[in-house]
């Protein structure tokens, strides 16, 4: 982020091929060229799966790592807006469900998870570091209890069935291949966003104020309108992807948005690495490829040790997640290739 | 830099191509899968399904019709959601034909919605007991031969009221779909013979604090029905007695099995007595029920006794094998004979003759059982009575039975 902040001033007139980088043509290549290779199984299961979650861990990698507010309630956000598209969309569970159309509805549960998570982001910005981990796990604590019991809203425990994705102008988005590229839109918004809201004024400012509040404050920025907006952008990221989880599952249920859950996320911030926007989309597809297959390999009693020890292993290994293991890689290889020059 | 690059690629390419080939069978091997909740609060139920699967296999030396069978396990948590997840793995990526499970309620459901979007695949349940999984809006090609929650309670309610002489009886369950209907179950007799059921606590899974709900049963319910499973009911049961609750209880299928009257703790006074109705009884003494514990017991971790997971999960495994068997292992037509054979099946088993209704629910024996003290001071289920070929209506008019309503927190009431 540094290196950003040092280069763009000095080069406004590079192009935009060059300002976008080759490695996300590449990326983006691969991403668009992956339908033509993989089972539906792999497209939706792994691919829009992991494109979700990474969007959930990218809201959260966007409080944390251009913030310094790690939040355990974005998957608390996702509920807002998957609850929402239940209560106000087509829902087969006979309680509520206003058939609204999906443009209306989605907009709407879009709102509803930035105006909560700003709302929370309010709360806790008073709070730094531990207690911030503290006040948001203690919400989405909170509202998965709430929504398990209450049930003239979230019909409790069984939560709402039948949330199908929409078709629009004849394309069917509950088939594998346009649900797949629907993520990968989602997702892509999301990444590019942030990308180059942390390279705007506002991301500058955010990444200011969480390294010196008390020096912005000084100087005469709002520190808490910065924080309370960056809660706003991550509650639209999350809202996004709640909106996606539901139209995925097809249903929403408490356990969707249980603390395993908030937990999952953080991890998959983690093991991805909170220094790139990309981080969180390598650990969301490391996490969900390790859940989905471990079972197969080592059998179903102890499968989520394996999980466990191999999150441990990576945390351990690299501090930074797998982001970090490639910084030392590239970092290795550039030294070898010194040593071969000599 | 150029080795470095290449052997990078190598490696990624291997650990790319080698993860989906483990999961890769060979072509004439059946694949069956089996999802049981392997992870969280059910994970010892989960387990104990997986063992009823296996005995049916070992009976069978794991082969039917001359073709291998290949078990692939997947786990769930016991929300639909995990449900869902495991079974979209083992049925898209795995590519099994037949799926039994799952285990819980709510999971059932959403299995048994998903099953509609697979019309090529057999799933065959395992212990879900929720009654709408195949009463309302049933999947063709979702089977149960386990019978549901509120089978299971058959004949509870008339040997509450007649027997006992229990006229008001409080109820305390789970909030989620299988308490519903094993009350419902319960409700339908106690009712009918002129009971009533002045209050009903429906419960959070994993409740810890029950001191409000105690509070709250009147003090002049001649009993307390309680329908809660596992770390729940052993919890209420302690605080129940420590509060000095005097009130005599009724179980549900869940609540005094073995998983519960094994467990520490001095609910053994306010247990023995208690009434419960379910699929299964500890002291049945049949030699099927006997060669069955048996077989059971071979599997490893297994319990004293098999639980009514174990049950479920193994007659739901026999009947898919039994059905292969009589297919010659084809499922080339998308598995349309198979299922026709499976929807005719109609056997023995440990339990007694199981046969299926027009909604592919079973029809089988239910066990009325009291808990008493075992020869070694063990508390054991004691069979009172077997209530022969309950069908998932009840006995009553299917019209008159739909007519009633779906099971929910409300329904039925009888104040």
């Amino acid at each position: 982020m540094n290196a950003d902040v040092a280069r763009d001033p000095a080069t406004p007139a590079r192009n935009l091929l060059a300002r976008i980088g080759t490695g996300h043509f590449v990326l983006a290549a691969l991403l668009l060229a992956y339908p033509l290779v993989s089972s539906d199984f792999f497209l939706t299961q792994i691919g829009g799966y992991s494109l979700i979650f990474g969007m959930l861990a990218l809201s959260l990698s966007l409080l944390a790592g251009y913030g310094g507010m790690v939040s355990l309630a974005q998957i608390s956000f996702a509920g807002v807006a998957g609850y929402t598209v239940a209560i106000f969309g087509e829902n087969n569970s006979n309680i509520l469900g206003f058939g609204w159309p999906w443009w209306l509805v989605m907009p709407l549960a879009l709102f509803f998870a930035a105006t909560s998570s700003a709302l929370i982001g309010w709360v806790s910005v008073r709070t730094e570091g531990i207690y911030t981990i503290m006040i948001t796990l203690a919400v989405a604590t909170a509202a998965f209890y709430f929504v398990r019991q209450n049930y003239t809203l979230f019909n409790g425990f069984p939560g709402y069935t039948g949330l199908r994705a929409p078709i629009v102008f004849g394309v069917n988005f509950r088939d594998p291949v346009p649900f797949y590229y629907m993520c990968l839109v989602a997702a892509t918004l999301s990444y590019a966003a942030v990308l180059y809201a942390a390279r705007s004024t506002f991301g500058l400012t955010l990444q200011a104020i969480r390294d010196n509040p008390r020096r912005m404050r000084a100087i005469g920025f709002d520190v808490t309108a910065h924080k309370v907006v960056a809660w706003f952008y991550a509650g639209l990221i999350a809202g996004l992807a709640g909106v996606l989880l539901v139209w995925f599952n097809g249903r929403i249920s408490p356990g969707t948005i249980n603390v395993a859950a908030a937990i999952n996320v953080l991890i998959i911030a983690v093991i991805g690495g909170l220094k790139h926007p990309i981080g969180p989309f390598i650990g969301a597809l490391m996490v969900v490829l390790m859940q989905t297959f471990a079972i197969d390999i080592v059998g179903a009693e102890r499968f989520n040790t394996l999980i466990g020890v191999f999150f441990l292993a990576i945390v351990f290994f690299s501090p930074d997640g797998i982001l970090g293991l490639w910084g030392q890689l590239r970092q290795r290889l550039a030294q070898e290739d010194l040593r071969s020059r000599q | 830099m150029r080795i470095h690059r290449r052997t990078l690629l190598a490696l990624a390419l291997a650990t790319g191509l080698t993860a989906p080939a483990m999961a890769v069978a060979q072509a004439e091997d059946i694949k069956i899968g089996v999802l049981a909740t392997f992870e969280g609060a059910f994970t010892v139920l989960g387990e104990d399904g997986e063992r009823g699967a296996l005995t049916a296999l070992d009976e069978v030396g794991g082969m039917a019709a001359g073709n291998k069978i290949v078990v692939v396990r997947g786990s769930s948590d016991a929300s639909p959601d995990s449900a869902i997840r495991a079974a979209r793995k083992l049925v898209e990526q795995d590519g099994v034909k037949i799926l039994v499970g799952p285990l819980s309620g709510d999971e059932g459901i959403a299995v048994k919605d998903y099953a509609k979007t697979q019309p090529g695949v057999t799933f065959i349940n395992g212990s879900s007991a929720a009654q709408d999984t195949t009463l309302r809006d049933p999947a063709e090609n979702f089977f149960r031969f386990s019978t549901d929650g509120a089978q299971w309670m058959a004949g509870l309610g008339t040997y509450a009221y007649n027997e006992k002489g229990y006229k008001n009886v409080a109820v305390v369950a789970e909030d989620y779909s299988f308490p519903y209907t094993q009350v419902f179950g319960f409700m339908a007799e106690f009712c009918k013979a002129g009971g009533k059921v002045p209050s009903k606590s429906w419960v959070p899974i994993g409740n810890k604090d029950y001191s409000s709900v105690i509070a709250a049963i009147p003090d002049d319910v001649d009993a307390v029905y309680v329908a809660l499973g596992g770390a729940d009911a052993v919890n209420f049961l302690t605080q129940f007695q420590q509060s000095g609750g005097e009130a005599p209880l009724i179980g549900g299928s869940i609540t005094v099995d073995q998983t519960v009257l094994t467990s520490k703790g001095r609910l053994r006074d306010v247990l023995i007595g208690t009434p419960a109705a379910g699929p299964t009884a500890d002291t049945n003494d049949t030699p099927e029920w006997n060669a069955f514990v048996e077989a059971y017991k071979k599997q490893e971790g297994a319990f004293p006794s098999p639980s009514l997971f174990a049950h479920a999960y193994y007659i739901g495994m026999k009947a898919a094998l039994l059905a292969l068997e009589e297919t010659g292992g084809k499922l080339d037509d998308d598995g349309a004979n198979f299922r026709k054979v499976l929807s005719s099946l109609s056997f023995e088993t440990p339990t007694g003759k199981v046969s299926l209704d027009k909604n592919r629910n079973a029809i089988a024996d239910i066990y009325l059982t009291e808990v008493t003290e075992g020869p070694d001071g063990n508390l054991l289920n004691k069979l009172i009575k077997v209530v022969p070929q309950v069908n998932q209506t009840l006995g009553i008019d299917e019209a008159e039975f739909l007519a009633l309503g779906a099971v929910s927190r409300e329904n039925p009431s009888c104040p």
